[in-house]
């Protein structure tokens, strides 16, 4: 049962094959005897998701179901949920339970979908390996000394082991991306604007932004059905009218113009990666897309632009954690000033503080035009590099990340190394741009993504070009050993 | 030496918008602490802001009286610090791309004189809420109130352009009387609906170069600043006429104990690190909505003042008076409508009526005295029914609630002698009755001789009970003293 799409689920749950009870006793029973090992979910929400089963059963009978009606699903913890303890991964939010639903987790509830629980996540989402999450961190599936990748490493992991058929997750960097190609999945980051931002724990306001992961870019269109909408509680959100992402799944992909960016096939990339993604590559050619060689010649610019930009707004964000209203506050406080320090201090772990302490240091006085002001510049070359790209060519590929999954600890005490992970996906989210990850091969018995950058709202034809390679090939279908397919 | 004092003030305006500027909380003054604040202004995690529109009405609008500037695209910054009363860690308020340029505001001095204060600049911002520290609150800790956090504000920033208090303070009333006709803000100083930082220096009379400021902040009265002003200019000359150094400093004056001290030098300032707000796209008009604005703008204060002069024959100063607050204009038209006599009616509304309001700080909305009652007055002494000293009797009666004029006259019987027969018998019988008083004046210097009247006039009004037309009785008495000659 498991081993179903959502595509299969749905069907399966309205010709009453099975009941969204029975699929959801059976997701979470997964949780509970396999997720020990992984650790991607850490709240589980099972009299909640009963409940909203047996709702869903009755709507499903009543035959006033909506699309997702009755289907389980885990929801990133970055997003808030009325009721129930989002965390964010961390320790300062541990205690929080937030009185409100994000936009995102209201849409699914309103699209009948069943909440297993929450996944496991980097803390704050700042980070490329899981290994940043105040629970602990989340293992590959695939190969349980390795990472998921990050900053959705929970999400990503769960999927793989087929403990839900679909989640949520956000992606500032290449959070969704990365984890999906290290998990072996498909997972998509929409354009800047088309998910809301409410109630999404914010991590770095104007590159985060919300999307869906599963296994099958047909799933991924499924889910982005129900989380895509304009929402006035959100002033970066685009009013748009949201398509329906599954009717052009078919379309042929005749004339496609595929542009090949060489500067994602340069030094740092692995061999076995590069093969995987250059077969597949040639797969497209085979379904009658068209390579043409691009070129983005900002691309190096992008990691260090990323990481002045992020962080200065993520030292922002992260003010509002201050022991007064909510959250962790430390024990005792002498004076207000004690209050600050050691509750920032013991709530945030390290990657969080460093990234505070390097956003602080961008915005000071005397700096902020050197950092702030020159990777804004930045920003707009690389906006650039892709407006000119689009003129060419109708879709972007390449690696999702420089290679499959490495072993924990292996990054973790250089940093530098550990941004470099981001280096094929963080444009994207600087241009504001689309872009998502499909399995497309294996190294050493590791998933491999193949990366697919769209223009604005283009989400339809991306997911088009993924679905099209999803019918000629099988990576999405492979199954970590262990998890029985 | 001669000094000359140069001070600039910033005001900070709250705007009378029902909600908040980003949040849809109420703004409303006075409620149950922490009651008026919702998961926005909380600066709970996820939630995000929303400007509300009426907010940038009111500040255009601002603009368009004082001829500013309009920043068609202005921009909303975070300026980051921590406090308590702070809920996100930093402020959101504008700096680079204000909403409001350089305009120019007009005061009238007491002399007549007429003087153009520049703006530099107003932009729109956030209110912090309300620390409550020992004394009040409870002892050993201190509260935070989080109702005011949100509230709309315009910051005006003027040019150092005045010289002294009384600039100042004429500005700060020309401030207040614009915002007031706007209806963009109530006026309501006690609940700090307008605050001012003052910036004073001083320097050698004829030097161009500005000396060394320092800034006292949050005075909530003319009166304060006019105080903190003078303190402040004898501070500052008698330190450098003992040869010290001025230290460019923020102050706080206490208007209770009138006394002021150093809050923090510039040493201690923040660094603020400002950057546009993630969150929050840049605000765009249109010239198209500017204008439908400016079209509907109230009658501003220096329009009304020229139209009450024109229509009414005031004089200047009454004209300035009674224009200056847009609730006591239309109060002396409503009034002069009904009694026909705006000279009387001017010297009522700005005389009695505002000291009595004043004493018993309540606003001229909430006045006991209706523009009608007072108008009912003003005819019974235009009249001569009553005399000067009986209409503030019946203005006393009016004001407890006992009716109309002329049901207090009828009831206190308070009608006034003008009957020239009876007053005349009155007048004989007090002369025949005080011989020395007589004697006394005949023996009196002829210029001196005024100065004695007084003397019967008090026992004439006696002998009447107070009904004597008093105008009428000097005039009989001048008669027959000189009769008696």
């Amino acid at each position: 049962m498991h081993n179903f799409t959502i595509t299969e689920l749905i069907d399966g749950l309205k010709k009453r094959v099975f009941s969204s009870e029975e699929i959801t006793q059976h997701f979470l029973a997964r949780i509970k005897n396999l997720d020990s090992e992984f650790n991607s979910v850490i709240t589980l929400t099972e009299d909640q998701a009963l409940e909203s089963a047996k709702l869903a059963d009755q709507l499903l009978a009543e035959g006033s179901a909506s699309e997702l009606c009755g289907v389980p699903v885990l929801h990133k913890d970055i997003f808030c949920t009325q009721g129930v303890r989002t965390s964010c991964g961390s320790k300062m939010l541990d205690n929080f339970v937030p009185p409100y639903d994000a936009t995102v987790i209201e849409n699914f509830r309103n699209n009948g979908a069943v909440m297993l629980g929450k996944t496991n996540m980097d803390e704050f989402a700042m980070g490329s390996s899981n290994e940043t999450s105040f629970y602990g961190p989340v293992k590959n599936p695939w190969s349980t000394d390795s990472v998921p990748g990050g900053s959705s490493g929970g999400s990503a992991a769960a999927i793989a082991a087929r403990l839900a058929p679909g989640a949520t997750a956000t992606d500032t960097g290449g959070s969704i991306r990365q984890p999906a190609a290290l998990c072996g999945i498909t997972g998509l980051k929409p354009t800047y604007g088309r998910v809301s931002r409410w109630g999404m724990i914010a991590f770095a306001s104007s590159l985060d932004q919300g999307g869906p992961m599963a296994r099958t870019a047909e799933d991924c269109a499924l889910l982005l059905n129900c989380m895509a909408s304009y929402d006035d509680k959100d002033s970066t959100c685009i009013d748009r009218p949201v398509p329906n992402y599954s009717v052009n799944l078919g379309d042929s992909l005749k004339g496609l113009r595929i542009g090949i960016p060489k500067e994602y096939f340069s030094e740092g990339l692995n061999a076995g990666t590069e093969q995987a993604v250059r077969d597949s590559l040639a797969e497209y050619e085979k379904l009658g897309a068209e390579l043409v060689d691009i070129s983005l010649p900002n691309t190096g610019l992008s990691v260090p632009a990323y990481y002045v930009i992020a962080p200065a707004e993520a030292s922002a964000n992260l003010s509002r954690f201050d022991g007064v209203r909510y959250g962790h506050r430390c024990e005792d406080p002498k004076d207000l000033e004690d209050l600050y320090r050691r509750t920032r201090a013991e709530g945030f772990g390290d990657e969080v503080q460093r990234r505070i302490l390097i956003g602080t240091y961008c915005l000071s006085a005397g700096y902020y035009d050197a950092y702030y002001g020159k990777a804004q510049q930045v920003r707009q070359l690389i906006r650039q590099d892709f407006t000119q790209a689009f003129e060419k060519v109708d879709l972007i590929m390449g690696p999702t990340c420089p290679s499959p999954a490495f072993k924990f600890g292996a990054k973790g005490n250089d940093p530098v190394a550990m941004y470099l992970e981001d280096i094929y996906t963080i444009s994207t989210n600087l241009a504001g741009l689309p872009g998502m990850s499909l399995p497309c091969g294996m190294v050493d018995n590791k998933p491999v993504g193949l990366q697919i950058i769209g223009n604005y709202f283009d989400e339809a034809r991306m997911l088009n070009a993924a679905h099209q390679f999803q019918q000629v090939t099988d990576w999405h279908q492979l199954a970590p050993a262990g998890i029985e397919s | 030496m001669n000094w000359e004092t140069v001070i600039g003030l910033e005001v900070h305006v709250q705007l009378a918008t029902k909600t908040k500027i980003f949040s849809a909380a109420s703004t409303a003054f006075g409620a149950a602490p922490n009651t008026q604040a919702c998961e926005i202004d909380l600066a709970m995690p996820g939630t995000l802001p929303v400007v509300n529109k009426q907010a940038i009405d009111y500040a255009v609008m601002f603009g368009l009286a004082i001829d500013a500037e309009i920043g068609k695209t202005s921009v909303f910054e975070r300026k980051n610090y921590f406090y308590p009363d702070l809920p996100k860690g930093y402020q959101t308020t504008q700096l680079e791309k204000p909403i409001v340029g350089p305009g120019i505001v007009e005061i009238q001095l007491g002399n007549g004189d007429t003087k153009s204060i520049r703006i530099h600049h107003a932009h729109l911002e956030e209110d912090a809420g309300k620390s409550l520290h020992e004394g009040n609150f409870r002892s050993g800790v201190s509260g935070i109130d989080l109702n005011r956090a949100g509230t709309p504000l315009i910051e005006i920033v003027s040019e150092p352009d005045m010289r002294n208090a009384e600039d100042a303070v004429a500005f700060a009333k020309k401030l207040h009387s614009i915002v007031t006709s706007l209806g963009i803000c109530d006026g309501e100083m006690s609940q700090g609906s307008m605050r001012f930082d003052v910036n004073i220096s001083v320097r050698p009379q004829g030097e161009t170069k500005l000396g060394t400021r320092t800034e006292t902040k949050n005075l909530n009265s003319f009166k304060f600043m006019e105080d903190a002003i003078h303190l402040e200019v004898a501070r500052q000359i008698d330190l450098l006429e003992d040869g010290g150094e001025i230290i460019q400093e923020t102050r706080l004056y206490n208007g209770d104990t009138k006394v002021a001290r150093s809050m923090r030098s510039k040493e201690e300032a923040n660094d603020y690190r400002y950057f546009p707000c993630p969150d929050l796209l840049p605000v765009v008009i249109s010239d198209e909505h500017v204008e439908k604005l400016r079209k509907n703008l109230p009658e501003l204060p220096d329009a009304r003042q020229q139209r009450f002069m024109d229509e009414y024959d005031l004089s200047q100063y009454d004209a300035n008076v009674l224009s200056a607050d847009a609730s006591m204009g239309s109060y002396f038209e409503q009034a002069t409508k009904h009694s026909g006599n705006a000279k009387l009616t001017a010297n009522w509304v700005a005389g009695e009526l505002s000291a009595r309001l004043n004493a018993e700080t309540i606003s001229l909305d909430q006045s006991p005295v209706t523009a009608e009652q007072l108008a009912g007055l003003i005819i019974r002494i235009a009249d001569n029914t009553i005399s000067g000293k009986m209409a503030k009797q019946v203005f006393e009666g009016i004001w407890n609630g006992e009716g109309d004029a002329d049901q207090i006259i009828e009831k206190r019987g308070l009608k006034q002698v003008s009957d020239s027969g009876a007053l005349e018998a009155m007048v004989d019988e007090v002369l025949a009755n005080n011989q020395a008083m007589v004697d006394d004046y005949m023996n009196t210097d002829p210029d001196k001789r005024k100065k004695k009247l007084g003397g019967f006039m008090g026992q004439i009004m006696k002998a009447s009970k107070g009904q004597a037309n008093p105008q009428q009785v000097s005039q009989i008495l001048a008669q027959k003293l000189a009769k008696m000659l």
